[in-house]
């Protein structure tokens, strides 16, 4: 396998790993909006460069328009949500007039009411799930099946997350990680004897650059 | 305030051995009932005379369930990275604020609410300006301190702690939305606050300790009509609603007792919660 083969097929898992997060993600947010009957569920995601939250999952009302918007990550319900770690029903948010604006403008449809929970992994605050307009009864059983709920969405979450940073470390590295990616690809080409002694080579390579 | 007194007190009690000599000095007030009841623990109170600070998303004023607000500040981050406390002149950035305000009005109309924004500046200073916030409401000795709001961040937890204890050994009582969702957040583990959880009940004054903490106590925290932005009213459901009505309760009890410590305060909450028997 030569270099750019091998930096191909890392990407291409990398890639795929993406892609069958997404679907991941987008299966959360199907399946939440699926057991609370709601007209909608989404996941936002904190961007801490630019410290918005984007949305990266949509099901129902606005999942053709919402993709990939952006709002600031302390605005709103769904930023008190990420900023405080508490997870927020409301029955009918309708009456806020400043939400009802905002979200009109984003989306052309404001709900009655709405559950927001925060995605936590570890120490850190990933994004938001959110359900829309539920038609079941509300119940604090149904607060901890969102809960537990999100609980799973924060870690597909953290593995997309993963991905992407693999990505652009691999879309970014320079010329020694591309050296270390040949030397890595003629090892793998190697067979028998002489892939032994490859590995024995690194091995000795890596204690004289470490000491 | 206590440590200002003892500065002035030329021969002040001892504050880390007890001599054989000063035990009367350190007597106590004990007229307590026989029985601590709930008619004994709040009966005729309005919270009159008890400073409550909503550290939040910040309050309307004037909002008809809230009434006035005695002061407002907001923390951010200054330019050179360091936390700063300027007077709020944006009140509410989230309706959050607003609907603790309108609960603890409601539970104790006569207690003044003070509001501490530690929300809005993005994201990314939130665990510093949390602190800041803290710390700078400590310092100012409120009575009780409503947070309905944690951190999963390990590296503030232990300054979480210091402020915590902190509160508890000056008098005040910090009030901590318990989580419901299987992650490690603070403050409300801490044992010197008072942890609130939601009950399904519709009555503001019914409250249960927790045999099982670390939750503690459990007030109202579902389909709770509470003031929300721009003068409007929204039914809302979350511990963080649970919290300002033990906030509330805090603020009564505090205010027909203010010779309580918060150690005794959460004895009281304990012997008059409604599984304990003692609301009759």
């Amino acid at each position: 396998m030569n270099e750019d083969r091998f930096r191909a097929a890392v990407a291409a898992g990398v890639l795929a790993a993406e892609g069958q997060h997404r679907a991941l993600l987008r299966s959360i947010v199907e399946v939440a909006r699926s057991m609370f009957a709601a007209a909608a569920s989404s996941i936002v995601l904190l961007d801490e460069e630019t410290d918005e939250l984007v949305f990266e999952a949509v099901a129902g009302e606005g999942e053709d328009t919402l993709l990939g918007q952006r709002f600031p990550s302390s605005k709103g319900i769904s930023g008190w949500v990420l900023n405080t770690r508490q997870p927020l029903v409301i029955d009918d948010v309708s009456h806020d007039p400043r939400h009802a604006r905002d979200v009109a403008e984003q989306t052309g449809y404001v709900p009655e009411g709405l559950m927001a929970v925060p995605l936590l992994h570890e120490e850190r605050a990933l994004g938001v799930l959110s359900v829309l307009d539920r038609q079941t009864a509300f119940s604090l059983a149904e607060m901890d099946l969102l809960g537990m709920f999100a609980n799973q969405a924060a870690i597909a979450l953290d593995l997309l997350l993963r991905a992407r940073r693999a990505k652009s470390a691999l879309d970014g590295a320079g010329p020694d990680a591309a050296r270390v990616a040949a030397v890595a690809a003629a090892l793998d080409a190697l067979e028998g004897e002489r892939r032994d002694a490859g590995r024995r080579l690194l091995s000795a390579l890596e204690d004289v650059l470490r000491h | 305030m206590a440590e200002a007194a003892a500065k002035r007190d030329p021969n002040p009690i001892p504050a880390w051995s007890l001599p054989a000599g000063q035990v009367d000095r350190i007597a106590l007030p004990s007229e307590w009932p026989e029985r601590v009841t709930r008619a004994w623990a709040l009966d005729g109170s309005t919270g009159d005379g008890v400073r409550v600070c909503i550290l939040d998303s910040g309050v309307e004023a004037g909002h008809e369930l809230v009434g006035a607000v005695d002061g407002a500040v907001a923390v951010s981050i200054g330019e050179d990275g360091e936390p700063v406390v300027d007077e709020d002149v944006e009140g509410d950035l989230c309706g959050h604020g607003t609907a603790c305000a309108g609960i603890v009005r409601e539970l104790a109309p006569d207690a003044r609410v003070f509001s501490v924004r530690v929300l809005g500046a993005g994201f990314t200073g939130t665990g510093t300006v949390l602190l800041a916030g803290l710390r700078w409401a400590v310092d100012q000795g409120f009575d009780v301190i409503n947070m309905s709001l944690s951190t999963t961040k390990r590296n503030f937890a232990e300054i979480l702690h210091e402020l915590a204890d902190r509160a508890y050994f000056r008098r005040t009582v910090v009030v901590a939305s318990a989580h419901n969702m299987p992650v490690e957040s603070y403050p409300w583990r801490f044992s010197s606050v008072i942890s609130v959880g939601s009950h399904e009940q519709p009555d503001p004054l019914v409250y249960f300790y927790n045999p099982n903490p670390p939750v503690e106590f459990f007030a109202r925290g579902v389909g709770v009509e509470v003031a929300w932005l721009g003068g409007s009213r929204i039914r809302a459901t979350g511990n963080s609603f649970a919290t300002p009505h033990m906030t509330g309760i805090c603020a009564l009890i505090l205010s027909k007792h203010p010779e309580l410590t918060p150690f005794q305060l959460k004895s009281v909450l304990y012997l008059t919660a409604d599984n304990v028997g003692g609301r009759e």
